[in-house]
Formats: C-alpha cells, structure tokens, sequence
C-alpha cells in the first residue's frame, strides 16, 4: 500500500511538475538570468568609459568596493534612512490607527486624508517637499520659523538625511496607518469592556490589549516597509541628489552614481550584489520574526 | 454582600429609547435571570448595571449606593460575555489575574488567588494554555475564572452559554447553579431561553421592548403569567391561545363558550365582564388531555412526533392550532381526529388587551424559591 501511494506521489509529482514548469521558469527567467547577469558582470572589468580594459578581473571590484569608504558611508546611511523611518512610521501609525479609531465628527474624511499622502508618486511628493515645504527661503517651514522669530533653517545643507527621513516618513505613514487602522477595527470590543471592568485604564488599555493585538500587523508593516525603504531612490534623486558629500547617498543611489555617473558597471554590480545579500540577511532575520508571530 | 436597585432606568441611542423605565429590585445572594426575546434590551440593561453604558435617566443603586458615575471597575460587579472576551495573548493565569495585576496585587498573592479560583472550576491543569488552546466549555469556565478572582459583589453574565453545544450547556447550568451557593454571590444573568430562566432563577425578569413585563418567581410566572407575552414565552412548548367569548361570570369564576360550543368555568376574578365579551383562553401543551369520550375540544392531528416518553401533537382546530403533549404510548396517527380537553384551573383568560384575569387562587408554588427547593432536598437527604 506505501508502495502504491509512493508510486503514485511520483506519477503525480511528475504531473503536477509539468504544471508548475511555466510559471517556474518564468520565475526563473525573471530573477536568476538578472542576477545571474549581475554576480556575472561584478567579477568583470567593464567600465564603459575604457571600453579598451575587459576580462575577468576575479574579486577586484569587490575589493575595491569594500575598501572604498562610500560603501560603508552608504550601507550606514541606509540602514539609518531604514531604521528612523521604521521607527517613526510603526509609532506614528500605531498612534494615529489608536487616534482615528475614536469616534469624533468628520472622521472618514480625516481618514481619508490621513492616508492620501501614500498615494502621490515619490518624485512629486519630494518636489512638493524641497520647494514648498522645506526651501529655505519661500518654504513652508522657513516661513513658520520666521513666524516665531527663528532662523530658517536651510534643510537639505544642513540637515539633509533628516530631511530624507522626514520626506520619506511622511510616504510611508499613511501605509502604516493604513494596516494597522485595518488591524484595529479587527479589535474585540468585548475585550476591550473586559479590560475595563477589570480595571484598566486607556493606557494599560493600549498596551495589555491593543499592542499586542497589533503585533502581527506591525510586523506585516515592518517587513513590506523594510522591502521598500531599502531601495530609496527618487526622493533622493530629487533632492540632494545623495549630497552634500555622500551625507545621503544609500546603497541604491552609490550603485547609481558608479554605474550610471562614474559609468563602471562592473562596479555597480558589485555594489548590487552586496545589497542583495543585505537584504537578504535582514529578510532572513525577519521572516523569522513575522512567522514567529503568525505562528503565535 | 450586594443588592441593586434600579429606578426609572431609560436609554435611548438617538431616537431609538431601548429602555424605557425599569424599576428593579434585587436582594443579596439572588440568582436574577433578565430574560425575553432577542433585542428587547437585555444586554444594554446588563451593561448599565455593569457601567458600560451610561444610563439616559433614572437612578442604579448598589448597596444603596448611587452608580451613575462611577467606572465599570468601581462598581464591585465583574461581568463573563457571550464572547468569553479572553485576552488571547496571555495565559489562563494571567487572563485571570490581570485585574489583580492592575491593582498592583504582587505576583504571590496574585498566584494564589488565581489558583484557588481554578481550584473551584477545575481548571488547574490549564492555568499556562493560552485560550486559543482551550476548548468552549474551558473558555466559559475561564471566563467564569477571572470574574471570580475579582471577588466581586454581583456577578454578571450576558448570554454564557449560547455558544455552547446542548449538552455542556445542561453541564455548566447546572455548575453554574453551584457555583452560585459555593460563592454565596448576586448573580444577574442574561439570556433569550427560557429554559436557562426557568432552571436557574430564584427570580426572572421578562422584558420586552425596553420594558419589564412581569417579575417573579419561575413558579409564579409559570402559574401566573400576567399577560399573554409572558405566558406565550415562558413554558416550552408554548401556550395555545383559543378564542372563547364570556357566558357568565360572577364571584367563583368566568364560564365561557369554548370554540366547540361547551362551556367552562374558569376560577379566574372577572366579576364585571358581561355576556359576550371576546376573550382569549391560554393553556399549556402538557395541561391539555385526551378524552375520546367528552373532550369538549376536537381536531385533526397534523404533525406527530414521538419523543419516546412523550408525543407531541400539533392538532388543527376550526380556527386555530393547538399543541397538545400526550403519552408517548398513544397510538393515534397523523390525520386521526381526537378529542381532548383540560381542567378548568388550568386555563387563564386573556381580556383584549392581553391581560391575564387574576385567578382567584394562588398556585401552591407559586411562591416557591429555588432556595426552598434546596432546603426541601437538603431535609429529604436528612
Ligand atoms: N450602541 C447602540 N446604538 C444603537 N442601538 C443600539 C445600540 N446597542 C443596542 N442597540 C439597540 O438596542 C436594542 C436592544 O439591544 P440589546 O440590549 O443588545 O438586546 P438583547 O441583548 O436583548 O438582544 C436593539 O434593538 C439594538 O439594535
Ligand atoms: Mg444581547
């Protein structure tokens, strides 16, 4: 009886094989060719501005690359870029989810409104940012600053990753908000009387009952937030252009710079290669952790 | 250790008024059971009295203490939902020992109470599952648990048994029913069968639409209902109501004019009801007999079911159908014409407006507790 059960797992694995094999090999096609090509051209010496100097040149431009102190200045500021903006939007968003969870008048518009920013594209929501809200002279906030007697501060020369995080934060909120205002309306009332009667106030509340009830969501935020913020790119295009100096040049903007500005493409690869494996160290990380938690 | 009082309770949501005036009185150590059909306001007047809702007027007393204003965990009440409501990310033990934990109890003492509540439903072998891993029955009793740890005055139960199966529901009633001695607490519970009414209550409420109906004893509402509502929705199966019209009526009763053309006197008071008069006659299914020879009532048998011990028939009469519980040896079929009848003091009489006509003697258990009918076990046991 194993036996015939075995044979037929073999029979039908063979089926349903020829069934997945389109979809796998387009899989296939779409990532590994790519990536393929990528770890191919990183152990190349292919720099277009010296089309005279190719072959094999082995780990030399990941040597170069790890010994080029832009690569430790870019890996830092992106997990800065990643770590500030995580941070403000998981908090932010739990607050707000808490907030607009209240009933008060007007609150599906507010709602609304409260989300729509995760709905401009990123290059002209970081326009919006760098001439109306944060230029220095006709801007939002200098204008504000000047109200209460301040100086205006000039954001992006002298604050520039704070101002990326800001521009960013302001992104990606609404999609935290989003998420965990979806997770929230999923509360039990009863629980929430429950807790009342036993004696708990809003904030015992928020944190015996409403953060652990979010802890799933959060982590959902976390890891498509993470995916995302990893490869920032056009609010810093935009912007400063990952300047002044490298101050917010990220990974994904040096592998910009060197392939596209220095044109060294094997370079670049090498950079490329290097930010997939970091995201898929933090992947690994997290994945862990999110299914921990469905788990639980 | 807590009565209650309720005084011209209203609550209205907008222009819905879900409450309209409850006046209610509950001694210490009373088991009350709020019942009526699903809607009619039970669970927002269980959830005033749990402060969960604010009442629109009207005074609630504990202990003769006015409650308006103080929180739900300053009342001395602890409430079990039909949802268990259990904190799904903690353990039993902490989902029992939260409040505890919120009142700054520390871990040791907090760990002993919570055991010697386990202890009491049995639930020490769960004490570190989460509810997830529990079983209905487990969470009801966990539930039960943590309203218990509160050590509160009044308890408070809404609905706690209807997401159980038939036969845990009997189990954990009749549990229920001891707990209430072993706590010797105030319970007030809440629930749309009228079975869970009648097996638990030292008192039952009857609501509808906002509004108390009759309050009194099982027995008392059973013998007595003093309307047609309450005598339709206590007693399974329901009351049979005939239309009947009045022939004569003085001090010893009201003789009517059944469907058939036979008269009965019912010992009902009704002294001034003239000749003519309309009137509804309600008696119950198991109250209603067989008598092939001068059944004053007859009918065709429509549906019979056989319940083993016990048929029940339902009996198509010229203008109405009537439940009938019978022998469960009879040997009649579907479609057989029958004659049946009842003894006159069974029946009651409805006026138009579904008033029940007092009767003229009181039912000897009317009065009953379910108190007394543990002393009478306890001195039968003796
Ligand atoms: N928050 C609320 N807003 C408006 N109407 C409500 C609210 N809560 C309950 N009601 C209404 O009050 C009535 C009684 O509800 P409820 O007390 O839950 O009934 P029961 O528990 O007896 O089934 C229902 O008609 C319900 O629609
Ligand atoms: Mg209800």
């Amino acid at each position: 009886m194993t036996k015939t059960r075995a044979a037929g797992r073999t029979v039908g694995g063979l089926r349903t094989l020829s069934l997945q094999a389109p979809a796998v090999t387009l899989l296939l096609l779409w990532m590994i060719v790519p990536l393929a090509m990528t770890v191919w051209f990183s152990l190349q010496r292919y720099n277009l501005l010296m089309p005279e100097m190719t072959g094999f040149a082995g780990l030399e431009n990941y040597r170069y690359l790890f010994t080029d102190p832009a690569l430790w200045t870019a890996m830092g500021n992106t997990l800065l870029l990643v770590g500030s903006v995580l941070a403000i939007t998981v908090v932010g968003g739990t607050l707000l989810a808490v907030l607009f969870q209240q009933e008060f008048p007007g609150r599906g518009v507010a709602r609304v409104l409260a989300i729509s920013p995760f709905f401009v594209m990123p290059t002209v929501s970081a326009l919006v940012w760098k001439n109306m809200m944060m230029h220095p002279s006709n801007g939002v906030l200098s204008w504000l600053a000047e109200s209460f007697g301040l100086p205006a501060v000039d954001w992006f020369s002298s604050l520039p990753l704070t101002s990326i995080i800001i521009i960013v934060s302001w992104q990606w909120l609404p999609f935290a908000l989003l998420i965990l205002l979806t997770a929230i309306q999923s509360l039990d009332d009863d629980q929430v009387e429950a807790a009342r009667m036993d004696g708990a106030g809003p904030v015992a509340i928020f944190f015996f009952i409403t953060l652990p009830h979010l802890k799933r969501a959060i982590s959902v935020v976390i890891m498509i937030e993470m995916i995302f913020l990893l490869t920032i790119f056009a609010e810093i295009f935009v912007t400063t252009s990952g300047g002044p100096g490298l101050a917010t040049t990220n990974l994904a903007f040096l592998i910009y710079i060197q392939a596209l500005l220095d044109f060294d493409v094997g370079m670049a690869s090498a950079g490329g290669v290097v930010a997939v494996i970091l995201a898929n160290i933090v992947a690994i990380f997290l994945v862990r952790m999110v299914a921990k938690n469905l788990e639980s | 250790m807590a009565t209650l009082q309720l005084d011209r309770v209203t609550k209205s949501f907008g222009d819905t008024h879900v409450i309209q005036g409850v006046d209610l009185e509950v001694d210490d150590k009373e088991f009350v059971v709020f019942v009526g059909p699903s809607g009619c306001g039970k669970s927002t007047l269980l959830r005033m009295i749990a402060g969960l809702e604010s009442a629109t007027s009207g005074d609630i007393l504990i202990d003769g203490q006015r409650m308006n204003d103080i929180g739900p965990a300053d009342r001395g009440l602890a409430m079990v939902f039909q949802s268990y409501a259990l904190y799904p990310h903690m353990t039993v033990e902490d989902n029992m020992g939260f409040s505890l934990r919120l009142a700054g109890v520390d871990k040791p003492a907090r760990r002993e109470k919570v055991r010697e509540a386990a202890r009491i439903l049995q639930l020490e072998p769960l004490l570190d599952r989460k509810p997830k891993a529990l079983s209905g029955g487990q969470r009801q009793r966990v539930a039960i648990g943590r309203a218990i740890v509160r050590n509160p005055g009044i308890f408070l139960f809404d609905e706690p048994l209807s997401n159980l199966d038939a036969a845990l529901r009997v189990q954990m009633r009749i549990e229920l029913a001891r707990l209430h001695e072993e706590l010797d607490a105030t319970m007030i519970y809440v629930t749309h069968d009228q079975i869970e009414a009648m097996t638990m209550a030292d008192k039952i409420v009857v609501l509808q639409g906002g509004v108390v109906e009759q309050v009194g004893s099982p027995m008392e509402l059973y013998h007595h209902p003093c309307n047609r509502f309450v005598a339709g929705f206590i007693g399974s199966p329901k009351m049979n109501f005939l239309p009947v019209q009045v022939v004569e009526a003085d001090a010893d009763g009201v003789g009517v004019r059944l469907p058939g053309g036979d008269v009965t006197r019912v010992p009902v008071a009704g002294e001034k009801l003239s000749p003519g008069t309309p009137l509804e006659l309600g008696i119950r299914p198991e109250h209603l007999v067989l008598d092939e020879a001068q059944g004053p009532l007859s009918g065709e048998i429509q549906v019979l079911e056989r319940l083993g011990g016990q048929t029940s028939l339902y009996v198509r009469m010229d203008d109405a159908m009537v439940t009938l519980m019978a022998d469960g040896d009879i040997a009649h079929c579907v479609h057989d014409t029958v004659r049946f009848g009842f003894e006159s003091h069974r029946a009651h009489l409805f006026d138009a407006e579904g008033l029940a006509l007092p009767s003229l003697e009181k039912h000897p258990l009317a009065g009953l507790r379910r108190q007394d009918n543990r002393v009478a076990s306890d001195a039968n046991g003796a």
